[in-house]
């Protein structure tokens, strides 16, 4: 059995524990992660509390664990929704062509045209910033990008000699579609959807650095380093952290999706 | 060539028009009456009466689009609630702020971003090359928002190099005003040096592998004559694209960077206009950025045959 | 080793880097000064990597660890680099197979012929001006000054491997490294080209190291040929002597894999065409860009043609001549703009009655065996797939049919459990031909079915495929574009051009008796093959016609002495 590459160990190890993090932090932490504790308050990282604790006397250790299990389960819900809505989008405009295909197309790129987290921004000033509000307005800003990826997958897959060759059987286009297009899609999806899960990941954190994003007393990674500003003198460790975490989660994503993209399709590296 | 542009210039013209619907519809989608949320909770029922025949709102929606569009033509974006100040004025100034750091990082990065991808390109599998992706993608797995509290922390609150809070513009004092956006632009250099390396390594690679560079060696060429008069200007393009991508991305992005480092710009107009629920500066930058960002990538865009002539034969 | 050698080659060995597989296995040839070699194989043979490593210019996966190459008595790998690049292009040039990449596309026609002359002679700018001037005129290009300030996009292949050409030529090489130099190109193309080559290096008295999969055209233009087989050279000698009375078993095959005329079938005409095709036209939308209003191009003006029952009809011509539109016209997978298509004298409409009965009884075999399968599949499941719609047959007797199917093509055993990039690219064919007949259909059509196979591989495959047609006796529209193969497998041959039907007949009466002009300038450039005692071959070439468009071809005197 061919070794996989370091990268894809090294990412998926990271993305590993991560992961069992999250399981973790909606599980068990060693803290509650809310409950305040005056008494404790901004204590550096220790025996007791290993991380130290935070302006409220919140173990940061428990805090980054359920922060991480907020963050994974909101990236996981965002990257589902867009992935689905997305490829139904791009399957759809494939498959009919023509004029239907132009005008989603236009909405689509006009929607794609807004840069980062413009759009969320936009639509979180009207829904509102909650936990749904994020998913909704993350999962609407990135359906855009999954939509073209999956509509130019279907196109270069239709002139392809295989699905000629299905239609030449006399099988339907629906068929054509369902049998021999679909699950040549899943390999870039699966590349995308990976990358996503990193992009999805950075913008909630950045939303909830800003205010917008899941409000507190619940921790995410990014609201934890916003209100370490004003601490951050006393309290080092209440910006290192957190920061830490994104990061470290980001490298092992990028890692993951480099090796997953070098194995399934070479042509989309450097992205 | 000259149809090239046009075609170009053309097609941007849909998506604006769709971008702007877009907002419009964002900002209808609010719940509650468009004047009242134009002027205000403590508007009176006068100014509020005027607003509503202004803006049209006993007509159909479509009229009411046409009218608000020929008034963001003109440049009406109408005024801040919190400021009462008009929105276009207020959104230019805090532009230029924004606009001269992204610009800055992003001319520097790719100063540096590009040879160093060619080279770890043409060096592959090198220590120098494997130290270089190793640290692009190190760099560009750092958000923003860290790695500019991070920078605070060390050089200004530790080290006390450089002023930790606030700005000052250039036209007051250039060399204070200096020392305020050197971390925000060194944030931002060190974040896209990670991505653009990594571009600029991927299409060196791709267009090395291809016959002309083998017969630019054929012919005797020298290899820095082969890399840098033959690879380069043709494995430039795609990174030239990401360019317009990451100037239009910063514009948006900007804010957490803003924030970090106290700089009144864009992007923190934008989340403070949140905030506040003043929409009609809301509305003002959610335009605004994205027309800039069409028009970035149209330039981009036109000068793409510069690198690859190609294009202009579609 | 003559000391006059221009290239001596002794034992040289490449290696993969990192790794204990070798490539090229200890050869050693020579050329000498003015003297054409070519050097023959099949993919994977280490032909084309012999050649790259001759310059130093093999890619950076591949070591040389053996061996001795020398260059006008010098041993190249003792130069310094900076020596070795003054030999580059000034004595030895190189010419790439496919010519939409071998030119810089960011950098204009003019800059890259200029740069080689620039760096290797002292002349002034006007003096190189008027050099390369002269040699784009040579090469045959109208427009030599239009032609510096254009980019590579603006040729098309054929000119392009030109400018290659006189940008390689420029220089004046002692030798000339022609690495598969036409294989991408159009066979009329491909002779002009080919012509214009040897003329160039005749005249300068340049050396040439052709290499080449294509045996008949190497045969054609070269003093000797070496044949290699993975990694080894298996035999070498003058070319008509080697071809004549070849010593080594892959030589051998390979001639006897060159395709030539069988005995030709008496068809016996049939009261219904199998399929008939009346007046079709299929025109391509114009474009509607924003600045766009180009009516739409008409591809095929009307075409009329059938087919008997157990007939071969094959439909040959260049790209651009309309075959492939019409193959894919009758095969359904577009919609004509008119005219009319019949199968078993039942107009075929989608949706109709004929339509499902047509669609039950035409199947296709494609060209690309790397493309025609869906990777995803199991070959049994792909095969499989072509049952779906057939009525009124079980489970289990699809599982048989599709069992005796691949067993037929020679897949039998455990290859239906297999994934398509697990098998060759014979194999694979093999594959969309089991799929092709697995219906037992009345009418298949082959589009280019064996061009992206190795010669002893397309053998093979025509072999299959001539075999499973005599034997279920179905109908078949042959599309090429090489008329060697058309010769082997052909009942009846329609040549087409610009869309119409230039030329058709039996086989014999158009290969012998050609009509039209066009038809003759293609069967220009394919050999009469007759089979010596020896399992070897004799070569003839049909008499060139002398045509205003034949490019700077110039006969030469020694193809005509094997005739006889």
């Amino acid at each position: 059995m061919k070794l996989p590459a370091p990268n894809a160990i090294l990412g998926g190890a990271i993305v590993g524990i991560v992961i069992l993090s999250a399981l973790s932090g909606a599980l068990w932490t060693p803290f509650d992660p809310l409950k305040i504790n005056f008494a404790a308050r901004l204590q550096p990282p220790g025996p007791v509390y290993l991380l130290g604790t935070d302006e409220f006397g919140r173990d940061v250790l428990s805090r980054l664990m359920a922060a991480a299990a907020t963050s994974v389960w909101i990236s996981l819900l965002t990257v589902t929704a867009a992935v689905t809505a997305g490829t139904a989008l791009g399957v759809f405009a494939g498959y009919v062509r023509g004029w239907t295909d132009r005008i989603l197309m236009a909405f689509n790129d006009a929607l794609l045209a807004f840069p980062g987290i413009l759009l969320a921004l936009g639509l979180l000033a009207v829904i509102g910033a909650n936990k749904y509000g994020i998913i909704l307005a993350l999962g609407l800003a990135y359906t855009p990008s999954v939509a073209r990826v999956v509509r130019g997958t279907v196109l270069s897959l239709r002139e392809k000699e295989f699905v000629e060759a299905s239609r030449v059987m006399g099988n339907s286009e629906v068929f054509t579609m369902a049998r021999h297009i679909l699950p040549n899609c899943v390999a870039p999806l699966t590349v995308l959807a990976t990358s996503m899960f990193g992009w999805v990941l950075l913008s909630e954190s950045a939303l909830s650095f800003l205010g917008l994003g899941v409000p507190p007393p619940a921790p995410t990674w990014g609201n934890m380093l916003a209100s370490s500003r004003s601490f951050i003198a006393q309290a080092v460790w209440l910006g290192i952290f957190p920061g830490l975490c994104i990061s470290l989660t980001l490298l092992g994503i990028n890692l993951l999706g480099d090796a997953l993209r070098d194995k399934l399709d070479p042509r989309m590296r450097g992205v | 060539m000259l149809r090239f542009a046009l075609r170009r210039i053309l097609m941007a013209v849909p998506t604006l028009l769709i971008m702007a619907v877009s907002v419009f519809v964002l900002i209808r989608l609010i719940p509650g009456d468009p004047a009242s949320l134009m002027l205000g909770d403590l508007a009176d029922p006068a100014s509020l009466a005027d607003l509503r025949q202004r803006l049209g709102l006993d007509q159909s929606l479509p009229v009411q689009f046409g009218i608000w569009f020929g008034n963001v033509l003109q440049g009406d974006l109408g005024n801040s609630i919190t400021s009462s100040q008009p929105v276009l004025p207020l959104v230019l100034d805090r532009f230029w702020i924004s606009a001269r750091i992204v610009f800055v990082a992003v001319l520097f990065a790719t100063a540096v971003a590009v040879p160093a991808g060619v080279i770890a390109a043409w060096r592959q599998n090198s220590t120098l090359d494997l130290a270089l992706v190793g640290t692009a993608t190190v760099l560009l797995s750092i958000p923003t928002f860290w790695l500019g509290l991070l920078l605070l922390l060390l050089l200004g609150l530790k080290l006390e190099w450089l002023p930790v809070v606030g700005y000052v513009s250039f036209t007051e004092n250039p060399t204070a005003a200096l020392l305020y956006i050197i971390m925000p632009v060194m944030t931002l250099f060190l974040h896209e040096m990670g991505v653009l390396i990594r571009m600029a390594r991927a299409s060196t690679l791709e267009v090395l592998r291809l016959d002309y560079i083998t017969h630019a060696r054929a012919k005797g060429l020298s290899e820095s004559a082969v890399l840098w008069r033959h690879a380069f200007k043709n494995a430039f393009g795609p990174t030239w694209t990401l360019i317009g991508l990451v100037l239009g991305n910063l514009l948006g992005g900007i804010a957490v960077v803003e924030t970090v480092f106290t700089i009144p710009g864009l992007g923190r107009l934008l989340v403070d206009s949140i905030f506040a629920r003043d929409y009609p500066v809301i509305q003002g930058c959610l335009l605004f950025v994205a027309f800039v960002y069409v028009v970035v990538n149209l330039i981009v865009d036109l000068l793409y045959p510069v690198f690859d002539p190609r294009v202009t034969a579609e | 080793m003559a000391k006059t050698e221009l290239l001596s080659v002794e034992g040289l060995r490449l290696t993969v880097a990192h790794s204990q597989m070798d490539v090229v296995k200890g050869i050693s040839f020579s050329v000498a000064p003015g003297e054409i070699v070519g050097i023959v194989g099949e993919s994977g043979s280490g032909k084309t990597l012999a050649a790259r490593a001759v310059m130093g210019l093999e890619p950076p996966a591949i070591r040389r660890t053996a061996g001795t190459i020398r260059f006008e008595g010098r041993d190249i790998a003792q130069l310094s680099p900076g020596d070795l690049r003054k030999l580059r292009g000034a004595r030895v040039g190189m010419v790439f197979q496919e010519p939409m990449t071998s030119l810089n596309p960011s950098m204009l026609i003019g800059r890259q012929l200029d740069e080689g002359l620039a760096l290797h002679r002292k002349l002034s700018p006007e003096e190189r001006r008027t050099l390369i001037l002269d040699m784009l005129r040579r090469v045959g290009l109208k427009d030599p000054e239009g032609a510096l300030q254009s980019y590579p996009h603006q040729f098309s292949g054929g000119m392009r491997q030109r400018i290659m050409l006189a940008s390689v030529m420029l220089l004046q090489p002692a030798l000339l490294i022609a690495d598969e130099p036409t294989t991408a190109l159009d066979a009329l193309v491909q002779r002009d080209v080919l012509e214009l080559m040897v003329e160039l290096t005749r005249a300068r008295g340049t050396a040439v190291l052709m290499i080449s999969h294509d045996l008949a055209m190497v045969a054609r233009y070269t003093d000797r040929i070496i044949v290699m087989q993975k990694g080894e050279i298996v035999e070498e000698g003058a070319t008509q002597d080697l071809l004549r009375e070849p010593k080594d078993p892959y030589t051998r095959k390979l001639l006897t894999a060159m395709p030539h005329r069988l005995p030709a079938r008496h068809i016996p005409d049939a009261a219904v065409p199998i399929v008939e095709v009346r007046n079709l036209v299929v025109e391509y939308g114009g474009r509607q860009g924003f600045l766009r209003k180009e009516s739409g191009k008409r591809v095929l003006h009307g075409i009329d043609l059938s087919i008997k029952p157990r007939e071969v009809v094959a439909l040959v011509g260049g790209s651009g001549s309309g075959k492939t539109t019409l193959g894919r016209a009758i095969a359904g997978l577009l919609n004509p703009t008119g005219g009319e298509i019949r199968f078993a004298g039942r107009s075929i409409v989608p949706g109709s009655e004929g339509w499902n009965d047509y669609r039950l009884n035409c199947q296709m075999v494609f060209q690309d065996p790397y493309s025609s399968l869906d990777p995803r599949m199991t070959i049994g499941a792909l095969v499989r797939e072509a049952l779906r719609l057939v009525p009124n047959m079980s489970s289990r007797e699809k599982t048989e049919r599709v069992r005796e199917v691949l067993n037929e093509v020679g897949l039998g055993g455990d290859y239906a459990e297999r994934y398509p990039h697990e098998l060759s690219g014979g194999q694979r064919q093999r594959v969309a031909i089991a799929r092709a007949v697995v219906r037992r259909p009345a009418f298949v059509i082959a589009d280019e079915p064996v061009s992206a196979l190795d010669v002893t591989v397309r053998a093979q495959v025509l072999d299959l495929f001539a075999d499973l047609q005599e034997r279920h006796g179905f109908s078949c529209l042959f599309i090429s574009h090489d008329l060697g193969v058309v010769e082997q497998v052909a009942d009846r041959v329609i040549v087409m051009q610009d869309g119409r039907i230039a030329e058709e007949g039996t086989r014999d009466a158009v290969f012998d008796a050609p009509q039209h002009p066009y038809t003759r300038r293609l069967l220009s450039a394919i050999p009469i093959l007759v089979r010596t005692e020896q399992d070897g071959v004799r070569l003839r070439w049909r008499d060139e016609e002398a045509s205003p468009d034949h490019g700077a071809g110039a006969s030469r005197p020694e193809a005509y002495a094997s005739l006889g």
